[in-house]
């Protein structure tokens, strides 16, 4: 309660540390200084155990300067599943304090640091955890799906993935140094202005998110320049994988809604720095402008998350049923309607802001409309499985539960696109329950799906089976668990966001959602578990290029790929090319010929690191810091460009060495 | 079909095992007893498809599992079939078409901008009662302006009668929602919008804020007394026996951030009250939204008009920090959120009024 001595120091500024104090070092927040220590701890350990290992080298030039789509397709994966873990943690603190704080109980966080918890549980799953994760994949994919060696912009690849970084930093020191936003991971005007939220959390969240929005956006020009001018020879758009596809389509929303989330966000940065009123109450200033803009990105981001993990299903689906994907150019039709339609929806998500029937029912019906070619999908997927040899892999089981789960979302989605029923559920925990019904059930089971079935590829070893299976029952039935009780709860009109509420009634329903969490948690362990126990037998979990008998181009190179992808050019004549070279009984000829290929180069993270250095200048007020590091970031890029040394050739002998050493393996 | 028809039966049973919670599905108000409706309707409709294809995703990896024991009907190359496509495209739109016709009525019936229909409703209600809401940081203000009363974190209505509620809020944005009457709408400050629901039987209903709003979000909840025309006159007496009045002045008071605020009553509420509120300008000396938007349609006040700027300034002088303390007036530094006396709110004024020449 804001009563008991919770008063806020005044803000002051000196020129070295702007605004920076001593106060907003979170010293006396317990929960934060053991955080902050086991970070610290878990840092050294790292530390110590790389530079006795004699690892730093390696990370260096293998990894944290590299260029080839594969490294940094898996490095996205690892940053994914850091900040998931940050961002389940923040899941974890808010179903402990909602089971807790009934009936007049406080919980143990007060609303300060409660409001921090879910903001900043929205902006991780979404930004760094959900995106990290689907640029990941298509970055690690899609290139070797439509034989290609690399995306078109390897450097600039390199240089996404580091600004992502950069804002995921950002988001993870302000536990430390200030504070989150405590906004909601929109961060909706008025209360995000400069007058209801003073102090640095809210710049937070604008800078973090800029920053990292460099970085998708130049990740969406690559990956469709990729596609379009970098397919193998012959392979004509309908020839391409479903997954590639799905891609496509994601990265044309990606180039077209992400610039409307920066222009958004700069127009909150110049309310809040420079006393601008786009969307203040006062001098002409209008909130709901930012409400329309932020759904304008923000509902084609959910499809952005969505369209490739439709891809992943595809690919798994029609692999483990020994079959062709059943419709395959409805599929990609259905991908491109919902691609456009994505951009006619966005006034759902505020059917409650009073406008009129005629504008609600417009919206309502393009959003049914939505459903339809989503509907065509999971039956063009359950199809595929007809008449065919379904193999129940883990990646199946994953797809199984996918279906079931998303079919119940997608019904509680069609539910709330029907305005006069939103009216009543409008942001009730109804909702938060159908879009982690379709977020989780959609994009995380996929996710999982995918790092199963690609892990092979990447490391040459399949995961563990039995781990795998555990991680999926725990999740999935985890899963029900935790968000049933939340429809329920929106069925009595409850409220999202709510820090304690009075009525005593509701809370065995928040305490069974909190033990449907735990078993999540125990899912996210068997996860764990099972990457290291697969690391640990990786001997006996060792597969050649093609172990799951798949039928796209990604399977065709060694296991793991040589940084070349493919030791010659391929040319291709129609779909499931792999597939039909493997009935032709296809051989790599031994002639190889010198293959070229891009210079490793450590520009993308050095400007990347002072992209995070400006940030957090920009977030304290510190000017002459933000004014250094913005010069130097320009200089870097400028001097970048006289870095001729761009490229190598590796010599057809290099090349016949290392495919020989893979057919070893 | 069957499990469709079990669906509304076991939505019915869990209802009624607690009908008092489950205000979404058993209401006591028309608006919301039609929106509970169309959702069983859209329910069953969906399920039309939802059903057949979570039985699909089960049984078909098992029917066609790689290890049956008779692989004769495995079809390695089947992946089109023009009829089935039809079948799958058209029962999705069939479906999306029938819901559609029912979005376009059901919206338009229950459009909150308009006022409730008799006819429609279908039984005898009584004349409409005006109440004008504003969502102060973080409580409730209720204005009766027929009445001239006016309540805080208590809405008491005669049930029976059609309530028109005009809503606005006094800093950030928010939504009005009583589940137990109807769909909710969201508060903006320098804007109006309407709600329009009615009380079916008396009782006592849940509301609350429904959209995040700071720091004393949660406890931004009020009671809903739906009662008696005889009980809510004798309540409107209870209000005008108050000796708090709601002026100008008092209500600026109230205006600053508190939480968990007690039910209160005022009497004699100012009759241009709540256009101030929503028009920004409360305040001595501030120009009224309405006031603005004719200036600027007229061209806007220029480069002179860069002096009137104060005028025009309403969120800065409501700043609050991280807690919710309001910082953006120079009161006394360690003004505490609660009991702001009313010394401290003249004094703000007069600060305020030193800056301004009037309207």
């Amino acid at each position: 309660m804001a009563s008991e001595a919770h008063v806020q120091a005044p803000e002051t500024w000196s020129p070295l540390f702007g605004r920076l104090t001593l106060d907003w070092i979170p010293y006396h927040e317990p929960i934060l200084v053991g955080t902050f220590s086991a970070i610290v701890l878990g840092g050294i350990a790292a530390v110590l155990l790389m530079t006795y290992f004699k690892l730093w080298g390696p990370l260096w030039r293998d990894w944290i300067t590299s260029v080839d789509h594969k490294k940094i397709g898996i490095m996205y994966m690892v940053l994914g599943f850091i900040m998931f873990i940050r961002g389940f943690a923040d899941a974890l603190m808010m179903r402990a304090q909602q089971a807790m704080a009934a009936g007049g109980a406080e919980g143990y966080l007060p609303p300060h640091h409660y409001d921090q918890v879910f903001t900043a549980h929205g902006v991780i799953m979404i930004f760094f955890v959900a995106m990290a994760f689907i640029t990941g994949i298509m970055n690690f994919v899609m290139p070797t799906q439509i034989g290609a060696r690399d995306v078109a912009f390897p450097f600039l690849n390199n240089f996404s993935f580091w600004m992502t970084v950069a804002g995921a930093l950002l988001v993870n020191i302000s536990l430390f140094i200030g504070e989150f936003a405590r906004v909601g991971w929109l961060a909706f005007p008025p209360l995000s202005g400069s007058a209801f939220s003073s102090g640095p959390g809210v710049d937070y969240y604008l800078w973090a998110l800029q920053i990292a929005g460099v970085g998708t956006t130049l990740s969406g020009v690559n990956l469709l320049a990729t596609i379009f001018k970098m397919r193998a020879k012959g392979m004509k758009l309908f020839d391409m994988p479903v997954f590639t596809w799905t891609t496509l389509c994601t990265n044309v929303l990606i180039v077209a809604a992400f610039p409307v989330l920066t222009a958004t966000l700069t127009m909150l940065t110049l309310d809040r720095y420079l006393g601008f009123h786009f969307f203040t109450n006062d001098l002409g200033g209008n909130a709901m402008m930012y409400v329309n803009l932020i759904w304008i990105w923000g509902h084609p981001e959910v499809y952005i998350l969505i369209l490739p993990i439709f891809g992943v299903f595809s690919e798994i689906v029609s692999t483990f049923s020994g079959k062709p994907l059943f419709g395959y150019k409805t599929m990609v039709w259905a991908t491109a309607c919902i691609m456009v339609l994505s951009f006619v929806v966005w006034l759902h998500h505020f059917f409650t802001m009073g406008s009129g029937a005629n504008v609600n029912t417009f919206f309502g019906i393009t959003t049914m409309i939505i459903a339809v070619p989503t509907g065509v999908k999971v039956f063009n997927w359950l199809f595929t499985m007809y008449k065919g040899r379904v193999r129940f892999e883990v990646p199946m089981l994953w797809t199984t539960g996918f279906i079931v789960t998303f079919a119940i979302g997608g019904m509680t989605g069609v539910l709330l696109a029907v305005p006069p029923v939103d009216f009543q559920l409008h942001n009730t925990l109804f909702l938060i329950a159908h879009f982690h019904n379709v977020i989780i059930g959609g994009v995380v089971f996929g996710v999982y799906a995918a790092v199963t079935f690609w892990w092979p590829k990447a490391f040459g070893f399949k995961l563990d089976d039995k781990w795998g299976r555990r991680t999926f029952w725990f999740w999935f039935v985890g899963f029900y668990f935790a968000f049933m009780p939340l429809y329920a709860l929106g069925l009595m009109g409850v409220t999202r966001r709510l820090q304690s509420y009075m009525d005593q009634a509701w809370q065995i329903y928040f305490i069974v959602a909190a033990f449907g969490a735990v078993l999540i948690a125990c899912g996210i362990a068997c996860g764990f578990i099972n990457f290291a126990v697969s690391i640990l037998r990786r001997k006996e979990l060792a597969v050649g290029g093609d172990p799951w008998n798949a039928r796209t181009l990604d399977w065709a190179t060694q296991s793991p790929p040589a940084h070349y992808n493919f030791p010659q050019d391929i040319v291709v004549s129609g779909r499931d090319y792999f597939w039909k070279m493997k009935k032709d009984g296809f051989k790599w000829s031994t002639n190889y010929q010198d293959i070229h290929m891009p210079n490793n180069t450590a520009t993308g993270v050095i400007v990347a690191a002072m992209a995070l250095v400006f940030g957090f200048a920009m977030i304290w007020y510190i000017w002459w810091l933000a004014a250094i590091s913005f010069i130097g970031m320009i200089a870097t890029v400028i001097a970048h460009t006289f870095n001729y040394n761009q490229d190598h050739w590796i010599p057809a002998a290099k090349v016949a060495e290392m495919e020989a050493k893979g057919d070893v393996a | 079909m069957r499990l469709s028809f079990k669906i509304p039966i076991l939505l019915g049973a869990v209802a009624s095992l607690s009908a008092c919670q489950y205000d979404v599905l058993a209401p006591s108000g028309w608006v919301a007893a039609e929106q509970r409706d169309l959702l069983v309707i859209s329910t069953l409709l969906m399920l039309i498809v939802i059903i057949p294809v979570i039985f699909m995703a089960v049984w078909f990896p098992l029917r066609y599992r790689a290890d049956r024991p008779d692989l004769s009907d495995y079809a390695p190359t089947w992946a089109h079939s023009t009829k089935l496509e039809y079948v799958l495209w058209g029962v999705p739109i069939v479906i999306v078409a029938i819901l559609g016709v029912y979005t376009y009525i059901y919206t338009h019936r229950l459009d909150p901008y308009r006022p409730l229909d008799a006819a429609e409703i279908g039984t005898e209600i009584g004349e409409p009662i005006e109440v004008d809401v504003v969502s102060l940081d973080w409580k409730w203000l209720f204005i009766y302006p027929e009445q001239g009363v006016a309540s805080v974190n208590e809405l008491a209505v005669p049930a029976n009668r059609p309530i028109n509620l005009r809503l606005t809020s006094s800093t950030v944005m928010t939504t009005f929602s009583v589940p137990a009457l109807g769909g909710m709408i969201y508060t903006m400050a320098g804007m109006e919008t309407k709600l329009h629901l009615i009380a079916d039987e008396e009782g006592t209903f849940f509301g609350q804020a429904a959209h995040y709003s700071g720091p004393g979000f949660s406890e931004m909840h009020f009671d809903t007394l739906a009662m008696s025309d005889a009980d809510f006159d004798q309540w409107v007496e209870k209000a005008r026996a108050s000796n708090d009045e709601l002026s100008r002045e008092t209500y600026l008071a109230l205006e600053v951030p508190s939480m968990a605020d007690p039910v209160k009553y005022f009497s004699g509420v100012d009759d241009t009250l709540f256009d101030r509120i929503r028009g920004l300008c409360v305040d001595e000396g501030k120009v009224c939204m309405d006031q603005m938007m004719m200036q600027d349609e007229m061209g806007g006040g220029g480069l002179e008009g860069i002096a009137d700027k104060h005028k025009y300034q309403y969120d800065d002088q409501r700043a609050i920090d991280g807690f919710g303390n309001p910082i953006g007036v120079p009161a006394t530094p360690s003004a505490p959120a609660h009991g702001h006396e009313d010394g401290e709110t003249l004094s703000m004024n007069s600060h305020e009024g030193a800056a301004h020449d009037g309207i």
